[in-house]
């Protein structure tokens, strides 16, 4: 388990090390010119100039590449010759020009939004899916499994942002239950919160339940058929020991593996939800940095999401193989 | 009993499938309207792009006939603005989002079968190298990058000598769908390789002398077109999806073409008044999607030898 681990870590180090390079790369080496984009339209030859020798868009891109890469590490000083230095420390994802602020300072102050999005969605849909899936399982093939199959099957059809537009037509517009969703923080104003969140809550954990409640009904229905759970029938236990510890305990590791990867994406932000409902988190943030063409904003938004997304891989992957030893071998 | 090929066997379950059926009708219907869609829209005597400025009122644009123009000459009505037709909205913009997805997922089963069994069989560095390849490219934050790139790739696409506008566009989204779909498959095929090549008929193909190319191919590849197939008919809706999330979002198809996605982002803005806007290219999207999906889940029963789920 220790070397399993270790050479996951290291597996880890080397993926992100590759990733700052793609997503660097990627977006730096594309034509267009990335100092034009750090002013509006009323920007003077003079500016873009002046722009570009501060973000160290006249270096080799190299150079660039070692020095945002310096930064996440160490920090850096942007315009370091001119009166007012910017510094921004350690880690350091890079200067947004046009909005005068600091990547990381943006990330963070939306990151709170997209937090409870995606853990309040994820509760949501993992009870749901769980309970219903079971609930399948044991009626495996007569009409509450066909329903609840049914119901999952259309669910996971229909597109995110047309359940959401479906849901602001009638909930808000059509009978008024819920006001127009404005983020407030849950430490400010509880009831707000949740009359803004009910709505995505409800549209993230729909697509998903869909996914997890077939997951989980075939991997309980999977584990009905494995011999320990026959020996624990054969031992005359009652069937909810069967079901809750046997068939539930060894059926449910591939919802784990599943489950954090859907989270971490999640928590990178879901553009489409956030859009629809107008919250600020990062998807949002990430749909006007593109919009505006804000190449710094775009680049940490990038990193940040497929950072998450690498971890939560780690993490996945070591709580199976904790949950299952027998994966350590291969 | 009469021997039978596993095609016929599982045809044979398909057909007594009836909801597979109606599916696989509901789908054939939908891309003919696709491919002839046009050729409707000139018996219409009408198309997407024809203005209609003597049905919407001069102040605002909105539709004079109720329920968003809906009339005899228009049956879905006409557009807030322009004028212009649904149903041959409709009509057009269903053959863009088939061509985008059926040619997407073409390409992503092409490299996700070629790349699954080349690192499934070959095992080792070149295993390791794919494996890691795939890890980077699922890792990126995929709906983040096709909107941060689209304006710099489908440039650069039309440089290349793409006619500009839309078809830079659409072939831009086919691309990226591609790039970013193909190791989840490719996953998939890897795993059943590995098992494959410890087969005797592999071995005994090895023992004969067969090159690598024919054992890959000849060998191992007709194995693998049950889940393909199954992979296949689940990704297209997938994409038909996020095509529509990709124009909602407006970095896909661009005016004056539509597509289901374009459409619905439209009806946003006017959906209180007009609700048809909303419910008709949304209804046209998701009995297209759940059709997909429907006759995917019946093939992969159908093709399910245990038969268990």
């Amino acid at each position: 388990m220790v070397a399993y681990t270790i050479r996951r870590l290291l597996l880890m180090v080397a993926l992100l090390f590759a990733l700052t390079a793609a997503v660097f790369f990627l977006f730096n080496m594309l034509p267009g010119d990335p100092a034009r984009l750090t002013c509006g339209k009323a920007c003077s030859p003079s500016v873009i100039e002046a722009n570009r020798h501060r973000l160290g868009y006249d270096q080799p891109i190299l150079t660039q590449y070692g020095q945002f890469l310096g930064g996440i590490f160490f920090g850096r000083t942007f315009s370091s010759d001119s009166p007012q230095p910017i510094v921004c420390n350690a880690p350091c994802l890079g200067y947004s020009y046009s909005r005068h602020q600091q990547v990381l300072t943006m990330i963070l102050n939306a990151a709170p939004v997209t937090f409870w999005l995606a853990v309040g969605a994820f509760v949501v849909w993992i009870s749901i899916s769980i309970l219903l899936g079971i609930f399948a399982a044991l009626n495996h093939g007569r009409w509450p499994d066909r329903l609840v199959m049914g119901i999952s099957l259309v669910g996971y059809s229909l597109p995110s942002f047309f359940i959401g537009l479906l849901l602001i037509f009638f909930v808000i517009l059509k009978f008024n239950w819920l006001p127009f969703p404005a983020y407030v923080s849950p430490f400010v104003n509880p009831v707000g919160f949740l009359k803004t969140m009910i709505l995505p809550w409800i549209v993230l954990a729909f697509l998903n339940t869909a996914f997890y409640m077939r997951l989980t009904r075939n991997q309980v229905l999977e584990t009905f058929h494995e011999d320990y759970v026959r020996t624990a029938r054969a031992k005359g236990l009652p069937e909810r020991t069967i079901v809750v510890k046997h068939a539930l305990r060894a059926g449910l590791t591939p919802l784990v593996t599943a489950a954090g990867m859907d989270l971490a994406a999640l928590l990178g932000g879901a553009v489409i939800t956030e859009s629809i409902f107008s919250l600020p988190g990062l998807g949002s943030l990430a749909v006007n940095s593109v919009l505006q063409s804000d190449l710094p904003l775009i680049t940490g938004i990038t990193l940040f999401s497929s950072t998450l997304i690498i971890f939560a891989n780690l993490v996945v992957d070591l709580l199976y193989a904790f949950l299952d030893p027998r994966v350590t071998i291969a | 009993m009469v021997g039978r090929s596993l095609r016929e066997i599982i045809w044979a379950r398909l057909r007594r499938d009836r909801v597979a059926m109606i599916c696989l009708v509901i789908l054939v219907v939908y891309y003919l309207i696709g491919i002839l869609g046009p050729v409707v829209a000139g018996i219409l005597n009408d198309s997407p792009y024809t203005l209609h400025p003597d049905l919407i009122s001069e102040m605002g644009g909105k539709p004079i006939a109720a329920y968003g123009g809906i009339s005899a000459a228009h049956p879905l009505g006409v557009e807030w603005g322009t004028g212009r037709d649904i149903l041959a909205q409709l009509l057009f913009g269903l053959r863009i989002s088939l061509v985008i997805s059926t040619v997407a997922t073409l390409m992503t089963v092409v490299l996700g079968v070629v790349i699954g069994i080349v690192a499934g069989y070959s095992r080792g560095v070149t295993d390791n190298f794919l494996g890691r390849l795939m890890d980077l490219i699922l890792a990126f934050p995929f709906l983040l990058i096709v909107m941060s790139l689209s304006g710099v790739l489908t440039q650069r696409l039309t440089q290349l000598g793409v006619p500009e506008g839309n078809a830079s566009r659409i072939l831009y989204l086919i691309l990226v769908m591609s790039f970013f779909g193909w190791p989840y498959l490719a996953r998939i095929v890897r795993g059943q390789v590995l098992s494959l090549r410890e087969r005797e008929f592999v071995e005994a193909s090895v023992a004969m002398g067969a090159g690598r190319r024919r054992i890959l191919f000849s060998e191992i590849l007709p194995n693998l077109w049950a889940p393909i197939l199954v992979y296949a008919t689940l990704t297209l809706p997938n994409y038909i999806g996020l095509e529509a999330a990709l124009s909602f979002l407006g970095v896909g198809v661009l005016p004056p073409d539509v597509t289901f996605g374009s459409m619905l982002a439209n009806s946003v803005t006017y959906v209180n008044v007009v609700p048809t806007y909303l419910f008709i290219p949304g209804t046209a999207l998701v009995i297209l999607v759940v059709s997909f999906n429907l006759l995917g889940d019946s093939l992969r029963d159908a093709l399910d030898p245990k038969g268990v789920h």
